[in-house]
């Protein structure tokens, strides 16, 4: 309205840039994220995570603004605390899914500025990974990228991991799941890249494996600056591996 | 939403409806009564404002500074104004942003630390207790749309482990081994991140010490919302002390030669 008096109003969100992704394979399932947190130009931190582990299958990665992501998280963990003193067991990946979503669409009208992408073992032993919007939408995929760079990272995840754009040499066939060392090495050129060209990417680098219950280390064993998180000896097993990146 | 299935409409059959009570005048309104919620303001802008403050962490706990100034818009207003305070023995909190804003802050962790103290239960809050209480407050205000305009660092030693923290308005949190917030993020920041980043375990108390004073000078230099008087808090093992205030001695000659934006006409 022309002429008529205007309020400044407080604005609740921020954007703490920043980028996650995660990448199914057969048996296992790899979530990753940078560690730098920032606002407008300036890098408030170096070392904020934004990757958790959930349960022993389930890992969250959460991007946006990060005191909603910090709270939505907590939200989420204690869900997941309730359920297991209800059950006496974790639980399974795609109802992690589910809550999620209800959990994001009660905020409809006041959503958490956040995109989450969930990954995990799913019962039947499969790799998966479960992107949202902020307010809830969600589907299973084989790999997403999601956050400041996701503009870069998607593009280069559909034509490695799809092969969109790719034609297999006449007799052979595009295969449909990767090794874990082949992801491996894409996630962190995913990242190696997206720090080049992004201001909001870098300073460290976490990725998250989640291996299906009873298989090998698939080359995991020999990776650098790998830790295990795992708290079960009989079921899925979960680890980190942290890596530097530039903190330019 | 409303469950009374009378107030959805006029009922299409008697089941639902058999006592033909549609319409109904009024009911009654059981919520929270507040005659003048209309009335009621939420803070829109920070008013009477601290700039800086400034963190590093080093070899025995963490240091912390703040000037003495609170500002009203451009005013210096308040010129010996104490922006840190300390919660408990373990703990030193800093605030920039709004004043008023910063006192309820600490009236209301000045009645945690008495029922805590109640309590007698053995425990006592650190500074990772301290920073998620006032996370969630902040978070919970800015939710409300009412927030607590302020962005606050939490600095102290407990059980041998030292701790830093930032939170805000927006309940943004972060921690790292340098913190400074508002002005001195753009100026101060560089600087403590070249001079502490990767020796934070070798730093002596006296080398914190000539870091956070450098630091505050520069400020001092370059923000005008800032004053030449300051405290520094020393977090350690032993405990919380805070300066009393200390006056920077500045030098302004170089101030004569400069031309280029003064009123001199040549």
């Amino acid at each position: 309205m022309p002429g008529a008096p205007s309020q400044r109003q407080f604005n609740p969100y921020s954007e703490n840039g920043g980028t996650i992704l995660a990448i199914a394979g057969q048996d296992f399932s790899v979530i990753a994220g940078d560690t730098r947190q920032s606002e407008g130009y300036s890098i408030q931190t170096r070392y904020a995570p934004k990757v958790f582990r959930l349960t022993d299958r389930a890992v969250l990665a959460v991007n946006g603004f990060a005191a909603d992501g910090n709270m939505f998280v907590k939200n989420v963990k204690q869900r997941l605390e309730w359920y297991r003193h209800a059950h006496a067991k974790d639980m399974p990946l795609r109802a992690i899914a589910r809550l999620i979503q209800t959990m994001l669409y009660a905020r409809r009208f006041f959503p958490y500025y956040v995109n989450n992408i969930l990954g995990g073992i799913e019962e039947d032993g499969t790799g998966a990974v479960y992107s949202f919007d902020p307010v809830g939408s969600y589907e299973r995929e084989a790999c997403r990228a999601a956050g400041a760079a996701s503009s870069l990272v998607q593009p280069f995840l559909d034509n490695q991991i799809y092969y969109k754009n790719q034609l297999a040499a006449t007799g052979t066939a595009h295969p449909a799941h990767l090794p874990l060392p082949s992801v491996l090495a894409i996630v962190i050129d995913s990242f190696t890249s997206a720090t080049e060209r992004h201001i909001e990417v870098g300073d460290g680098l976490e990725i998250f494996v989640v291996l299906a219950r009873g298989r090998s280390l698939q080359g995991l064993e020999g990776v650098k600056g790998m830790s295990e998180l795992t708290t079960t000896d009989d079921g899925e097993r979960v680890f980190v591996v942290r890596r530097e990146l530039k903190k330019d | 939403m409303d469950h009374f299935p009378t107030s959805w409409g006029r009922p299409r059959n008697d089941a639902i409806d058999a006592y033909g009570t549609y319409p109904i005048a009024q009911r009654p309104y059981n919520g929270p009564k507040d005659a003048f919620s209309e009335g009621v303001q939420h803070t829109q802008q920070p008013i009477v404002t601290g700039t800086s403050v400034l963190a590093i962490k080093f070899k025995d706990g963490v240091m912390m500074a703040a000037d003495n100034l609170a500002s009203y818009g451009s005013l210096a207003r308040f010129k010996d104004v104490q922006r840190l305070y300390p919660v408990g023995t373990h703990t030193v909190i800093g605030a920039g942003g709004d004043m008023s804003d910063f006192q309820y802050i600490q009236s209301m962790l000045d009645e945690l630390m008495i029922d805590e103290f109640c309590a007698q239960d053995g425990h006592t809050l650190g500074p990772a207790e301290i920073h998620e209480y006032l996370a969630q407050v902040m978070y919970a205000r800015r939710s409300k749309m009412n927030p607590l305009w302020n962005a606050l660092l939490v600095g102290g030693v407990k059980d041998g482990k030292s701790f830093l923290a930032f939170v805000d308005l927006l309940g943004t949190t972060y921690t790292a081994s340098t913190l400074a917030t508002g002005y001195g993020a753009h100026i101060a920041q560089p600087l403590l991140r070249s001079a502490v980043e990767t020796h934070e375990h070798e730093l002596t108390e006296a080398q914190a010490r000539q870091i956070i004073d450098d630091s505050m000078k520069v400020l001092f230099y370059r923000d005008a919302r800032s004053i030449n008087k300051y405290q520094v808090a020393t977090i350690t093992a032993a405990g919380s002390s805070i300066s009393d205030s200390i006056t920077l001695e500045t030098t302004w000659d170089f101030a004569e030669g400069i031309r280029g934006y003064g009123a001199q006409t040549e």
